[in-house]
């Protein structure tokens, strides 16, 4: 037998079925649940737009790795997830050159010009949002009504209920509201952040700190159970909460920063909301959150088993 | 406190075959680097005749072990063997007349007292069989005046996959088990014994329970099926709830930890005063037919010992000791040495090509030792010393659950051994200033 056809690796030498695709996969199967209602609710639109999100932030991704002569990362599927991150955080009828904009940002200044995968330091369907918001502010805010297709002649705007739009809490929690194509209904919202939790890709704790921070922070403010659901019902807490504030790249890696991270985004979207101008805070709140994840994650390195002394990454230098 | 474990395939296919003892080799290839600590010096020449149980190497050093002829023979010559560590180490190779002569000085040690005792460990040749080999008398030799352990581990917790050598070892010679770890028990004043074994290992766990049921003093503890539970550190809090601090050894805290089946070797050495000379390992793999567990000779060649397990292919990759924290072999004719606890032979394993990492956190949420093996590799690359120390990586033992754990398949668990050494050069290089 010849040497050189045994592999030496170090060990281990077996290793776990997990892979970054699979990941991504699977969250592309739990956002697929908030794509169905926004098709239902906003038409066909909603998914020329996804799909369009998707195609425009996977060509984007190969060809910034073709210039920046890198080796191709779209078969890992990350782009997939922001183009339908993007998508859902746009309403249905914002011109499609717009939602192309969007993806560069995302893709190519967000994602591939810090490095690529796990490099980037913010959200980049966030941060497309948000420069979309301060580009093109009156499309990004003129929301469809919902099942607006099925009656001819013009789209009918609506406002959301943050802004002033009048929504029982179970027109919210179905997504029978003004809103962007995917934010609106928290139940298929829901459904697929559980399907990620009970499948372990994501950890209970950033959506549940954000969600129940949003909820006590309106509950505390108004007096009024009604209000603090609908508080959480509204805008892009469930989207934020459950796909936004736990993506891997951009959230604190321990449990204790994961819990910060989720108050810190209940804490701004509430204040965003209550004294701001704008009627909706999540996603600066998500994007400052992101800006503050390497400090979260200095304070909050795991106590080693048997640490001789009480000794942090912070300490140094 | 939670020490993070991760769920493996237990894989042991090996589990129920009897052990076969093999005959001896024709050829022995005795490595002189057998265990942890100093490398032995020969202390035969070519041409030297020897019988099976003869020092032929050992070491004034208090960390070694010395090593005996495994076979009756000639010494032939001396040559090198590639050791794991990537290093040539002195090998002595022994020729056989196939006498299978014993040697004259077999004879069980006389043992009166304690330094009796740690003598006769001494000469036994005795290291840690399951897997890192560090020499028993060096274990046991601690300075009662110092610290006077109270409890006495047995390491059954066999937490790699595919090996049962140790599970044989119970079920075959659980009694020498026993009385091996009763017989380190009172020789070092030593009140209890705990024997730690992993549940998948339920008759392993009732034989040693029926065995025990007449020594109050010593429990059989049932160890949850995780990796790493046969971690030293790990095993120590499972069974104890105690913590060994960093930079100490177990016995800082009053525990001993002994392989169950070095403790059945010692008790055999008692008896017979028979040397360390061959050992059980588990032959197993995807192209092995006849997963099983032999006894082989020190020295015997792996491709000997794997062609009475029967291979259907051609090996691409072989692992010896285990798939989590074995070494690959360069060569099939590679010598058996103490340490060697398995070996496993696939083919068409697979080789992964590490990804961007996706700060997904799963290393952090799987190593034993509660580090964050990302940010160690992040801190590696820069060759940051000061951010390396602050985060631990000298706790690492090794274990590889964060590599396996890691979906974008980065050999996190080498970065982690590559800073530990870059660590050591650097507080040698300040010695050195």
């Amino acid at each position: 037998m010849e040497k050189d056809k045994l592999i030496i690796e170090p060990s281990p030498h077996i290793k776990s079925g997990a892979t970054t695709q699979k990941i991504m996969l699977m969250v592309i199967i739990a956002l697929c649940p908030a794509l169905i209602a926004s098709v239902v609710i906003f038409g066909l639109r909603a998914l020329i737009m996804t799909v369009l999100c998707c195609t425009c932030c996977v060509l984007f991704e190969w060809l910034s790795r073709k210039i920046m002569k890198r080796e191709s990362t779209i078969s890992d599927l990350s782009a997939i997830v922001t183009g339908m991150l993007l998508s859902f955080n746009l309403p249905v009828t914002l011109p499609f050159y717009m939602a192309v904009i969007g993806c560069f940002v995302a893709i190519v200044i967000v994602k591939q010009f810090f490095g690529g995968i796990g490099q980037n330091f913010a959200n980049p369907a966030i941060t497309a949002r948000i420069v979309l918001m301060l580009s093109f502010t009156s499309y990004m805010t003129s929301w469809a009504e919902p099942f607006y297709y099925n009656s001819p002649g013009e789209i009918i705007t609506t406002s959301t209920p943050l802004a002033g739009g009048e929504a029982s809490l179970m027109d919210m929690f179905l997504g029978n509201t003004g809103g962007c194509l995917g934010e609106t209904c928290a139940l298929a919202l829901i459904i697929g952040g559980v399907f990620l939790i009970v499948t372990k890709i994501i950890s209970p704790a950033t959506p549940l700190c954000f969600i129940g921070t949003v909820f006590v922070l309106a509950l505390a403010g108004s007096g009024d159970i009604t209000q603090a659901t609908a508080a959480i019902l509204s805008g892009g807490v469930m989207l934020g909460a459950f796909f936004m504030a736990t993506d891997y790249a951009t959230t604190p890696l321990t449990l204790p920063g994961k819990i910060i991270f989720g108050i810190g985004c209940g804490l701004i979207t509430m204040l965003i909301r209550s004294f701001g101008t704008m009627p909706e805070g999540v996603s600066y709140s998500i994007l400052l959150m992101n800006i503050l994840t390497p400090i979260i994650d200095r304070f909050t390195v795991p106590k080693a088993f048997g640490e001789a002394k009480k000794r942090r990454a912070r300490d140094d230098k | 406190m939670i020490v993070h474990k991760i769920h493996l395939p237990h894989s042991k296919n090996s589990a129920e075959s009897e052990t076969v003892t093999l005959p001896l080799p024709h050829r022995a290839v005795i490595s002189t680097a057998q265990h942890v600590g100093a490398v032995c010096t020969p202390t035969v020449k070519v041409g030297d005749r020897v019988k099976i149980g003869d020092v032929i190497a050992d070491s004034d050093a208090v960390m070694s072990a010395p090593v005996h002829a495994s076979i009756s023979g000639t010494v032939s010559e001396f040559t090198e063997v590639l050791h794991i560590s990537g290093r040539n180490m002195p090998a002595i190779v022994i020729e056989s007349d196939g006498l299978g002569e014993i040697s004259d000085d077999i004879k069980p040690p006389v043992i009166n007292s304690r330094e009796d005792f740690l003598d006769a460990v001494r000469r036994s040749g005795s290291i840690g069989l399951g897997g890192a080999g560090f020499p028993t008398s060096m274990k046991l030799g601690f300075d009662p005046k110092e610290k006077q352990p109270d409890k006495l581990i047995i390491n059954g917790a066999e937490c790699e996959p595919y090996i049962t050598s140790d599970y044989r070892c119970f079920i075959e010679e659980g009694e020498k088990v026993l009385d091996g770890a009763l017989q380190i028990m009172k020789y070092l004043d030593i009140p209890d014994c705990i024997i730690g074994i992993e549940d998948n290992k339920p008759k392993a766990i009732a034989k040693m329970r029926e065995l025990c049921a007449s020594h109050p003093n010593v429990t059989v503890f049932p160890l949850k099926s995780s990796y790493p539970q046969g971690a030293e550190k790990t095993l120590i809090y499972s069974t104890t709830k105690r913590v060994v601090k960093e930079g100490t050894l177990p016995i800082a805290c009053g525990c001993i930890v002994i392989n169950s089946s070095t403790c059945a070797f010692i008790s055999d050495y008692l008896k017979t005063g028979m040397p360390l000379v061959s050992r059980r390992i588990t032959v197993d793999g995807n192209i092995v037919k006849k997963p099983a567990n032999f006894i082989a000779a020190v020295g015997m060649s792996i491709g000997e010992i794997v062609y009475y397990a029967e291979l259907c292919a051609e090996p691409d990759r072989i692992i010896l000791g285990g798939p989590m924290m074995g070494s690959c072999a360069f060569e099939l004719d590679y010598p058996l040495s103490k340490i060697n606890n398995a070996v496993l032979l696939f083919n068409n394993s697979p080789v992964y090509k590490p990804t961007a990492c996706i700060r997904c956190g799963r290393c952090v949420r799987a190593c034993s030792m509660g580090l964050m093996p990302t940010a160690i590799e992040t801190a590696f690359d820069l060759r940051d010393a000061k951010k390396l120390d602050a985060l631990n990586v000298n706790l690492c033992v090794n274990c590889g659950a964060c590599s396996f754990v890691c979906p974008a398949k980065r050999n996190l668990a080498e970065k982690n051994q590559l800073a530990k050494a870059f660590l050591r050069e650097q507080a040698n290089s300040i010695k050195g200033a």
